[in-house]
């Protein structure tokens, strides 16, 4: 047997023995997910003991090194692990912004000590990140962004405005882009700075979106003190620290929805719609979209595949993330569509018991944002056909 | 199984794409057919083949084969795709090898794979009856007689048809149309009293007959595997035939592509270059995604065909139906961005939008695949 066969079946094991029954089913809700963080609690027992388990094998970040609490898998390790998760439908411990974005960014453009300090509170869940990046006059032209930073001493003095922050109301800590050399061309002025949330001058305000729900928030900075010590990579650098943690943003968010997981698309609109004799869904033209749906999807998890083993053979562009989260979150619009025609009238119904407090409909708007955060769709093509294909033009 | 090539596939893929865009451009297909050549293909051509070990790719070593797998096939499909070379590969290198290798008796093995790995031999497989792909429709009767069987009916573009020198015949021992059982693979000779073949050139001006079967006298030695149960086999091999097919409608896509976006690149119209064009920019590049995402579902497609064939179903419906509905848009997308000059005859473009055409109806379109998915994840 090969190490990785039985790595394979240890974890099978492994995980056969210590996750919890409850933690092999989707979330259902948003306060169905553990984000980790200083004031968190945990939603149930199961989530606790899975996530505690998970902790202490350093697989809330497999990949990462041992030494700032990761569990120091290799490539095919990582892929091994995540397909027996997989397997058991198994959710993921912990969900975190530290993880996905600023994690891979510390590991590349943090000094020691960054890393020696941030790592391992992220892998133990102990700190929850929020992203400072948009700004009510910086969207998509992301690198315009006027918070500015002045130095002081041995500080920066923070002022400006941010907008869309996710979480920003439950977050403890921010990776935060501010402008610190105003004079300097538009993507050369900006630094990547780490502050506490709880810091003098910092205050938060949730946005209600149409789905009712306040996923976002606006978040201000009035005269916040932050050591220069602070800043992630180089001063007046930070662009690239930001380009990178971006590719990391957008294969996060490429990998939303519920690919693969659960029962086919068609079985669910079945529920609501009906099957005739044959088996077949009682609406031939909803059977052809979500057949068609179906195939895009399973290709797109191929790719999802691929992406990653491409990564590992050293053979990937690295603007491909923005391919993938222009195809990833365009799928999962059409999922929800899908799901909401399907639905019919049930699928209406915004504050009832059965419609589990409009679950359905609030999912569906919540993924209108998709192809908005992160980076339009638009700004996606436009970064594939620039980078990839080298078109012509700005 | 990592979605990448290994080293070996690469070199493989570098000594095809060294062969077929040296000696067979997109001009080899043109001179063929500008000159109605009687063959259609390259006899030398296909001798150099071969020698390169590519007819035997998927034949067993013992019969002079490599042995390889569908991801090896597919990766020689995949640049016949870039230069649309007229080829009995994908007739007797990859279903007839498949055929014989899976379903042959000892005898048939020994009589016939050493010559489809030398060369020597042609095949063809006969399945389709009417417009669509509808396997499981095949109606063709096989009614026993004396020692074996007489063959009765019609198939229609049975590709390579015209130059076989075997054709591999699905037809009807039992059951009904729409049903797989009572279905059984026969080896025919189509030289054999009562076969009529009829070459028809498509629009691809690529090789495909017409053959009517009048009452063909087979020995009951010339089945191929079970009586009545050749269903199984015969979607075995459909299956292989259909990642070859998505094999070459990536390679295709990903050339007609690159065509493209040379193009783009290339010609000025309001003082500029048209690859300037946002409008222009934005549809190569969800083309551009597009086909990164076929290819990765047919490399998984043809992975899981090794791996356990009669798992493999799902993921080549999925691969058939997604690279055939890029390749369309590639083929389509080609010919509007090179404007007037994508109708011209004396462009390329139009070539591939042809082969494009044919491929995706070999073995079933992407409506067929979608609702074979949807059959089997029971909606």
């Amino acid at each position: 047997m090969s190490d990785l066969e039985q790595f394979r079946n240890e974890t099978r094991a492994w995980l056969e023995a210590n996750c919890p029954p409850e933690m092999r089913k989707p979330a259902t809700s948003d306060a169905d997910v553990f984000w980790g963080g200083r004031n968190t609690k945990f939603a149930s027992e199961a989530q606790r003991v899975w996530f505690e388990r998970m902790r202490d094998k350093g697989w809330t970040v497999p990949d990462w090194p041992r030494e700032y609490g990761g569990g120091g898998l290799d490539g095919a390790e990582h892929k091994v692990l995540r397909e027996e998760m997989a397997r058991i439908g198994a959710r993921s411990p912990l969900s975190s912004f530290g993880i996905w974005m600023l994690g891979p960014a510390l590991l590349k453009f943090g000094n020691e000590a960054q890393k020696k300090e941030h790592l391992p509170k992220i892998a133990a869940g102990l700190i929850r990140w929020c992203q400072g990046y948009s700004e009510p006059n910086a969207g998509s032209d992301l690198a315009s962004l006027q918070t500015r930073a002045e130095g002081d001493g041995d500080d920066f003095i923070i002022n400006g405005q941010k907008i869309w922050t996710s979480y920003a109301n439950y977050a403890d800590w921010i990776f935060c882009l501010v402008r610190t050399d105003p004079a300097a061309k538009k993507h050369d002025g900006i630094s990547f700075i780490l502050f506490d949330m709880a810091s003098k001058g910092v205050s938060t305000k949730p946005i209600l979106l149409i789905s009712g729900y306040s996923p976002f928030c606006e978040t201000f900075f009035d005269n916040v003190r932050v050591p220069k010590s602070h800043v992630v990579g180089t001063v007046n650098r930070g662009w690239d620290v930001a380009k990178y943690l971006l590719q990391h943003e957008r294969a996060m968010i490429s990998d939303t929805g519920q690919r693969g997981i659960g029962r086919p698309l068609g079985q669910v609109a079945a529920d609501s719609v009906g099957s005739d004799g044959a088996g077949r869904l009682d609406d031939a033209v909803l059977r052809s979209k979500i057949a068609s749906f179906e195939v895009d999807e399973a290709a797109f998890a191929a790719v999802a595949e691929r992406a990653v083993d491409l990564v590992k053979a050293g053979q990937s562009h690295p603007a491909f993330s923005s391919a993938m989260k222009y195809y990833g979150t365009e799928l999962n619009k059409r999922r929800h569509e899908i799901l909401m025609s399907a639905g019919g009238i049930d699928a209406l119904e915004w504050e009832s018991e059965r419609s589990r407090g409009g679950a359905r409909p609030r999912a569906w708007l919540r993924t209108k944002a998709n192809s908005i955060e992160g980076g339009t769709s638009e700004v996606m093509l436009g970064i594939v056909a620039k980078r990839i294909l080298d078109l012509p033009g700005a | 199984m990592a979605l990448v090539l290994t080293e070996e596939q690469s070199m493989l893929r570098d000594s095809a794409r060294g062969l077929i865009s040296d000696k067979a451009p997109v001009s080899h297909l043109r001179q063929l057919r500008d000159s109605k050549d009687a063959t259609g293909f390259s006899r030398d051509l296909w001798k150099s083949f071969a020698e390169m070990g590519f007819s035997g790719l998927l034949v067993p070593e013992e019969f002079g084969g490599s042995g390889l797998g569908c991801v090896e096939a597919g990766v020689v499909m995949e640049e016949i795709g870039r230069t649309l070379m007229p080829s009995p590969f994908l007739s007797t290198g990859v279903l007839a090898a498949s055929a014989l290798t899976r379903g042959g008796s000892a005898a048939q093995k020994a009589e016939y794979l050493p010559k489809v790995s030398a060369g020597s031999l042609l095949a063809a497989l006969a399945v389709d009856e009417g417009a669509k792909h509808r396997p499981l429709q095949t109606a063709m009767q096989a009614t026993r007689a004396g020692n074996g069987f007489r063959l009765k009916g019609a198939k229609a573009l049975v590709v390579d048809g015209h130059t076989a020198d075997l054709l591999i015949v699905a037809a009807r021992t039992g059951g009904s149309a729409g049903e797989a059982r009572g279905i059984t693979l026969f080896l025919v000779n189509p030289r054999a009293k009562g076969v009529a073949t009829e070459r028809t050139i498509m629009v691809d001006a690529h090789n495909a007959a017409r053959i009517e079967f009048d009452n063909v006298e087979i020995d009951a030695d010339h089945v191929l595997g079970e009586v009545d149960s050749g269903g199984g086999l015969l979607e075995n091999l459909l299956n292989i035939g259909r990642g070859a097919v998505a094999s070459e409608m990536v390679g295709l896509s990903e050339e007609v592509f690159g065509r493209t976006v040379t193009y783009l690149k290339e010609r000025k119209q309001f003082g500029k270059l048209i690859g300037e064009f946002q409008a222009l920019q934005h549809r190569a590049a969800e083309l551009y995604v597009d086909i990164e995402i076929s290819r990765a579902a047919v490399m998984k497609a043809l992975q899981a065909l090794d791996a356990d064939i009669e798992k493999a179903g799902s993921a080549v419906a999925v691969a058939k139906a997604k690279a055939g509905t890029t390749a369309t848009r590639a083929v389509q997308e080609g010919v509007q961005m090179h404007g007037g000059m994508g109708m011209t005859d004396q462009f390329d473009i139009g070539f591939f939008m042809k082969r494009a055409r044919v491929c995706e109806e070999l073995f079933g379109d992407a409506n067929f695949h979608a609702d074979q998915l949807a059959r089997a994840r029971s909606y």
